[in-house]
């Protein structure tokens, strides 16, 4: 690939027309178009389900739904945000983004691409009819633990796995395109170390998909195994053991954490260095810094487990590893900082989402420390003081970062400048409301209240009317965003090449035309 | 290595005093509760430790950032500077993150091996979770009960107002005896629940196949509630956990109590029991034990959970009827009562499901008797 191509035309190569360019297309953008509205779509349907959540939670007592709906609400919305809206929409990103930023003029494998793509819809179809099926969806939590996922589950269990399966066959068929397009059709004197970091967040994130999307599979398998074929593995009874279930699980999930924050801070890098006017601080320590927490991520899995039963000197390796893990994150957080320092600085909304990322973010990383103590931990986990912190990280981190990218790239990709007065409003409902639902969690944990009630005891009642009326203000901020977006794509003023003031020296995507090309680079540009 | 060692348990412990009118170590409803033993005391403290150096990394951290923020915008004509690392800066940091972790590390690691200890206690207590109640055996004296919750139906659905002790009540809370060491064993019958006292930092899966141990020494009388917290189905909620410690004294005369009526209960099996004794007994039980999957109308939920009232077995299938109830039906929610129960029980409940609604008018009507249960455990055991 390293050869120069020559430069023909044969003519205009632009889409298909009508719904078969979508159906049978193989161009990155594209693709990266329909993931993002996928993911755009998963994340009014799980939020909705987070809405009935919350209205049931708004006071004591049973009111709106039955808690075996409840726990269908839970489990589907979990499944559903993690991975029908955060990964999916960074695997978008990562269409979009990474043939402009290393110089390509598309992915390596596109057919593979629109296979990978395609097997979603598939994936959550299925998952997604299970509610309308007479036993009802999964109603066992989005880790589903066996053996309340195997030999008490309902029948419609089985759907689950199968589309557990096809989504794990699309991350890892989209990895392989991913890995295979940032080690072959880099743009000659790009050199690893030269790669912008969202590219080099991305080339970890794919490592790990591969490696962990099987172990997923695996034990999806063995319950299917469970269920239908008469074997053991997680079932007491038959000598089975109900804990491995949760080692193999989390062996898969707590890489998977990763994979759904990674992209986000390659994304935070580039807007922060972009609206600083001052290139990022410490490059190669945020490359080691994101490989050394997907290394590390493979060693500290059985810190979602510390209440099972484990020897004394278990509890203690997976507190200590678990504690490692904040060196590479708070030099990450310090190295956004020192670029923000002495920079010059303007605050357009990609902006202000990237420092509540940083912000917000940084607070969901001290809770998660707090929850590496083990014996702070026995009276943390399974509270809402866990849902407070997780929501920390996914909801002001992984998803603010995705809403970062749409508002930092959407120029480049539509052409048009998205509206700023309306972008700074969804910024600042969106950062309220997020802090109203998420924030009183903290106390509503450490006060007592477990995760995954449909009811609860009445001292917890002020706390949880607050936080749904902040979900509710959330939910509906974010029908705004969906306004600002379509918006941007029908009408806006021009966007230049550079889009961003002092961008077009930051990476080779602001050196195409907004929109840009279909085929990104049909020449490939020269990395100094 | 001491002299290291003391001076880290200084300033660790220094940390929160530091900040004590802003420390709420009061219980409260918005942070952990302290609890009333040594070991749930140690933990508040280092909580409080670590939230408090949590706090002062992040106000120093925002600081800058905003800080940063304000002094270097554009609007103001800020020049960007043109640098892009710091060797020293960047070691530096490193290790001062470092250090505050081994600060963390230190206590957190005391803290565990205090709580950490599986020695036998003075008082052994077996809890079994079930869906959804907890099952309490007493293993010096061979005594057990279930814990179910006892705040009504009504109160959840709203129709009557709810109570001070709203899902956290229960119709017989388990009783262990202050200044005593308690051991609990702690196992599931079905899936797998989790055993939570936060008062004495107690919390505990119990899965089953294992028996998981944790241990308390309760100073002090008092009333003590937690709850379930691994999800376990549907009425993951509402399946709490009510502890009452009382002195020696007390705790002796409820176990010779306990005894007494567990005595009592053996000699009922052999009782000449009528239909209405039965029948009456086997209500109550229902409206416990089973109403929550079958219904209080025996409709149940189909098809998770069958309904009662007109279905064959209970109709016609008196020898099949008792073999579900004690065995249980392999791959359904529906638990084998054989062992948790009394015959009394177990006959009383299945006489009350064939006789209750129609069932009594439409089917065989056959009366099932704890002697019945008896020579069913008889044939088996051969």
């Amino acid at each position: 690939m390293s050869t120069v191509v020559e430069s023909h035309d044969h003519g205009h190569h632009g889409p298909a027309k009508g719904l078969s360019r979508w159906l049978f297309t193989t161009n990155h953008k594209d693709i990266g178009t329909l993931y993002l509205w996928f993911s755009f779509i998963m994340l009014f349907i799980g939020g909705g389900m987070a809405m009935v959540i919350r209205a049931e939670l708004f006071q004591p007592g049973l009111q709106i739904v039955q808690p075996e709906f409840f726990n269908q609400m839970t489990t589907n919305h979990g499944l559903i945000m993690v991975f029908g809206v955060i990964m999916p929409a960074f695997v978008g990103l990562a269409n979009w983004m990474l043939p402009m930023q290393i110089g390509a003029p598309d992915m390596a494998l596109p057919r593979l691409n629109n296979l990978s793509f395609w097997l979603l819809p598939m994936a959550f179809g299925i998952l997604i009819s299970t509610l309308f099926m007479p036993e009802g969806g999964p109603n066992f939590g989005w880790t589903f633990y066996a053996p309340l996922s195997t030999t008490y589950a309902p029948s419609t269990v089985n759907f689950f796995i199968f589309s557990v399966h096809v989504m794990g066959v699309s991350s890892i068929l989209g990895s392989i395109n991913i890995i295979t397009t940032i080690f072959n059709m880099r743009a000659p004197g790009m050199t690893l170390m030269k790669m912008p970091l969202f590219v080099w967040s991305w080339l970890i994130t794919a490592y790990l998909l591969i490696a962990v999307m099987p172990v997923l599979a695996g034990v999806v398998t063995m319950m299917l195994m469970d269920i239908n074929f008469g074997t053991s593995f997680f079932n007491a009874a038959g000598g089975g053991d109900p804990v491995l279930f949760q080692h193999v699980f989390w062996f898969f999930g707590h890489p998977e954490v990763y994979i759904m924050i990674l992209p986000a801070f390659g994304i935070v890098s580039h807007i922060i260095e972009t609206f600083s006017r001052k290139p990022i601080f410490g490059y190669s320590s945020m490359v080691y810094a994101m490989a050394s927490i997907a290394i590390l991520s493979f060693v500290v899995w059985a810190h979602h487990m510390f209440t099972v039963g484990m020897p004394l000197a278990g509890e203690l390796f997976f507190m200590y590893s678990t504690m490692l893990i904040a060196i590479p994150t708070g030099v990450k957080v310090f190295n956004w900082i020192a670029t923000m320092f002495r920079g010059s600085i303007t605050f357009e909304t990609p902006m202000l989402f990237s420092i509540a990322f940083v912000a917000l973010f940084t607070i969901g990383g001290f809770s998660g420390l707090m929850l590496a103590i083990v014996p702070a931990d026995f009276q943390y986990h399974d509270t809402y003081f866990v849902v407070a912190h997780f929501h920390y990280v996914l909801v002001p981190g992984a998803l603010f970062g995705i809403i970062a990218a749409a508002y930092y790239w959407l120029p480049k990709w539509t052409g048009n400048m998205y509206d700023e007065t309306l972008g700074k409003l969804h910024f600042w409902l969106t950062f309220i409301s997020v802090n109203v639902t998420f924030f009183p969690m903290h106390f509503v944990g450490l006060a007592g209240m477990p995760r995954r009630y449909p009811d609860y005891a009445l001292q917890f009642a002020d706390f949880n009317a607050l936080i749904s009326v902040g979900a509710f203000m959330f939910g509906l901020t974010q029908l705004l965003f969906l306004f600002i977006v379509i918006k941007t794509i029908r009408s806006g003023k021009q966007a230049k090449p550079e889009v961003w003031e002092g961008a077009g020296d930051l990476g080779l995507e602001w050196t195409l035309s907004s929109p840009p090309p279909y085929h990104s680079f049909t020449v490939q540009p020269q990395v100094k | 290595m001491a002299y290291i060692k003391k001076v880290f348990a200084k300033l660790v412990f220094a940390t929160p005093i530091l900040f004590s009118p802003l420390a709420f170590a009061e219980k409260s409803d918005y942070n952990m509760p302290v609890g009333v033993t040594d070991v749930s005391e140690s933990i508040f403290e280092l909580h409080m430790v670590i939230f408090w150096i949590c706090v002062v990394i992040g106000v120093i951290v925002f600081s800058i950032m905003f800080w940063s923020l304000w002094k270097y915008r554009k609007s103001k004509g800020a020049v960007a500077a043109d640098f892009d690392d710091n060797f020293w800066l960047e070691i530096g940091w490193t290790v001062a993150a470092t250090l505050v972790l081994v600060w963390m590390a230190v206590p957190s690691t005391q803290v565990m091996v205090e709580a950490y200890d599986d020695a036998e206690g003075e008082i052994n207590i077996l809890i079994t979770g079930h869906q959804w109640k907890w099952h309490y055996e007493y293993l010096e004296d061979e005594v057990g009960f279930f814990s179910n919750l006892s705040t009504s139906q009504e109160q959840i659905d709203g129709d009557v107002p709810k109570g001070e002790f709203y899902l956290r009540e229960v119709d017989e809370p388990l009783v262990i005896p202050t200044n005593t060491r308690v051991r609990f064993l702690i196992t599931g019958n079905d899936v797998i629940h989790s055993w939570w006292v936060p008062d004495f930092a107690v919390k505990q899966d119990a899965i089953p196949g294992f028996i998981n141990t944790a241990w308390t020494n309760v100073p002090e009388p008092g009333i003590f509630r937690g709850a379930c917290t691994e999800l376990c189905g549907i009425k993951h909620a509402f399946m709490p956990v009510v502890v009452r410690a009382v002195e020696r004294e007390e705790f002796d005369a409820f176990i010779a109590e306990k005894v007494a009526l567990a005595e009592e209960e053996r000699l009922l099996t052999s009782k000449v029991w009528t239909k209405e004794e039965l029948m009456a007994r086997g209500e109550s039980f229902y409206s416990v034990n089973c109403a929550a999957c079958h219904q209080a109308n025996g409709q149940g939920i189909p098809p998770v959970f069958p309904a009662l009232a007109g279905s064959q077995i209970a109709l016609n299938d008196s020898s099949k009827h008792i073999e579900i109830l004690m065995e249980g039906v392999q791959g359904s929610a529906m638990a084998a009562f054989g062992d948790s129960y009394s015959e009394v029980d177990i006959a009383s409940v299945i006489t009350y499901t064939r006789q209750a609604w129609s069932n009594g008018a439409d089917g065989d009507g056959v009366i099932v008797t704890p002697q019945d249960i008896v020579a069913y455990k008889n044939r088996i055991d051969l």
